[in-house]
């Protein structure tokens, strides 16, 4: 059974159709990326995937069930901007979403779980190479830095599906491929699925295992909001990549228990 | 170079504060001495001689009557009436204002009672006061209550408005519910704003207190302020407002260092 099926999906705010017909079959740990000209509902596609929007027509399943109808814990997001927390410390963004869980009348933890909850927020930092700055504000932090420290936040959650809506479309080109490496890295450790609007689309074709083109097929020059974009062209990409988590998936799991460890 | 060009040195920049403040001295001296010459008697502009004696009278002397000094005793009233309407307020303003500011469906039925509430000449419900509360300190406090905390709940609904709606849903998939959203995500954020919401409505606070002692009170800065009118007492009036002048400005420097202090993310999140 595929993870994530699409079921002619329509998404429409008044009379203009920003989608329409959209049909999709995910498997897990499959990395979507999302091209299309701008407005052409990628980003609309992606907040439906989050739950910050319904679909007007048809609906979106998550392993056979409707898509909880709300952001929640399961589907992290880094947006382009205002994605981390400002008032509080990188390691304290970071340990939040090991405390909220956990206390959902105060908010936070105390004493020895608290500790630990910074030092697992600590050791993922580590791993996204934000170890030095632990107890800096995010507005200290270059635009990369914080974009790590969002991918961070994100993957503390342990979730099913991490969402990002142009994570890097304000970073310079040299930071971006640095980040590339580190996504790429977190998705072979993590087995996530990934979802990534990009504007780029030589990131598109390098990053992703799939690449989904958003586009109008029809044209009403009269009336231009009559008609929504639809999937285009779904283009299985790297296959290597998708050929070596295929052969992991398959392994027994006390041996691929090893291989994440490592 | 053109005047728009032209930025003070630091010391420039401290003379030229001072200048306003010393022309307003030299004039007041100027005048103070001309009319005294023309008539000793003249009370409406006293010399600083009279000024630091009347002053001496009310900070340092016993009053004849009540055994106490009188500056002293006012201040800690008007203090005392001032700190317990700045805290009711900011705390009801803080609590009405963000939960319409962040919570939609209690926005729906809040925002437009604010808005409405906050056309309200507070001064034309003073009377109400004194027969809903009494002439004692409670209708004082209300007063300032009733008069800031519309401004402090407005400013902060605005406020909790402008949080972008990336953080919230952000906390949401970090596993945050309402109540731990407000209270982690949103409340953190909007506290330097309610400093600063305080901040400026603190010389509102101050005009409803002085207002309210003037009207019906036995002590407080406001009150002897009106009482010694009577006499056409500018010794006193003057020093005291010189004084109520300092401690607003103390009160408003303190807000904004605490701000700083409290809040060391704040400044730079703005940039």
């Amino acid at each position: 059974m595929s993870f994530i099926t699409v079921r002619n999906v329509w998404q429409t705010y008044g009379d203009q159709v920003v989608l329409e017909g959209l049909r999709l079959s995910v498997a897990e740990g499959e990395f979507c990326t999302l091209v299309g000209a701008s407005g052409c509902g990628k980003s609309t596609f992606l907040r439906m995937l989050l739950g910050q929007e319904r679909p007007s027509r048809g609906e979106i399943l998550l392993d056979g069930q409707p898509l909880p109808g709300e952001p929640d814990r399961s589907r992290g997001i880094v947006f382009q901007r205002y994605t981390v927390l400002p008032h509080l410390s990188v390691q304290d963004n970071v340990a939040l979403g090991l405390e909220l869980p956990r206390a959902p009348l105060a908010g936070r933890l105390f004493g020895a779980a608290k500790r630990s909850a910074r030092a697992e927020a600590a050791r993922m930092l580590e791993r996204v190479g934000l170890g030095h700055a632990l107890d800096k504000y995010p507005s200290q932090l270059s635009g990369g830095m914080q974009q790590r420290l969002a991918i961070a936040q994100a993957l503390i959650m342990k979730p099913r599906m991490l969402l990002l809506d142009e994570p890097f479309g304000a970073l310079d080109p040299g930071i971006r491929k640095d980040m590339h490496t580190l996504l790429l890295e977190l998705w072979q450790e993590t087995r996530l699925t990934v979802f990534m609007v990009t504007h780029d689309l030589a990131e598109g074709f390098t990053l992703g295992t799939r690449l989904l083109v958003f586009d109008k097929v029809r044209h009403d020059p009269q009336a231009p909001n009559a008609y929504g974009a639809r999937i285009t062209y779904d283009i299985p990409l790297n296959t290597d990549r998708r050929a070596a988590r295929a052969a992991l998936d398959a392994l027994p799991a006390h041996i691929t228990g090893g291989v994440q460890a490592a | 170079m053109r005047l728009i060009n032209l930025k003070p040195t630091r010391s420039w920049r401290l003379s030229l504060a001072m200048l306003p403040f010393a022309l307003l001295i030299v004039a007041y001296l100027f005048g103070s001495a001309a009319r005294l010459a023309d008539n000793p008697q003249d009370k409406l502009l006293p010399s600083p001689v009279q000024m630091a004696d009347a002053i001496k009278r009310m900070a340092v002397d016993e009053d004849t009557r009540s055994g106490k000094v009188l500056l002293w005793v006012d201040t800690a009233a008007s203090l005392k009436r001032l700190a317990m309407g700045l805290a009711i307020a900011a705390l009801l303003g803080l609590s009405l204002g963000l939960a319409a500011g962040i919570v939609p469906l209690f926005g729906a039925s809040l925002s437009p009672l604010l808005t409405i509430v906050s056309m309200v000449p507070p001064l034309a419900i003073l009377p109400v006061l004194f027969i809903v509360f009494g002439l004692e300190e409670l209708s004082k406090v209300m007063l300032i209550v009733i008069g800031i905390t519309p401004v402090i709940a407005r400013d902060i609904e605005q406020r909790a408005r402008e949080i972008p709606a990336e953080l919230l849903i952000k906390a949401q998939t970090l596993g945050a519910n309402t109540w731990t959203l407000i209270l982690r995500v949103v409340l953190p954020q909007l506290l330097p704003r309610l400093l600063i919401a305080l901040q400026l409505a603190l010389g509102s606070a101050w005009l409803f207190l002085i207002a309210a002692e003037a009207i019906a009170s036995t002590d407080g800065l406001g009150y002897r302020i009106f009482l010694v009118r009577r006499y056409l007492a500018m010794d006193v009036i003057l020093p005291y407002v010189a004084w109520i002048t300092l401690l607003a400005w103390l009160m408003d420097y303190g807000l904004k260092r605490l701000t700083r202090l409290a809040f060391p993310w704040y400044e730079g999140s703005r940039a």
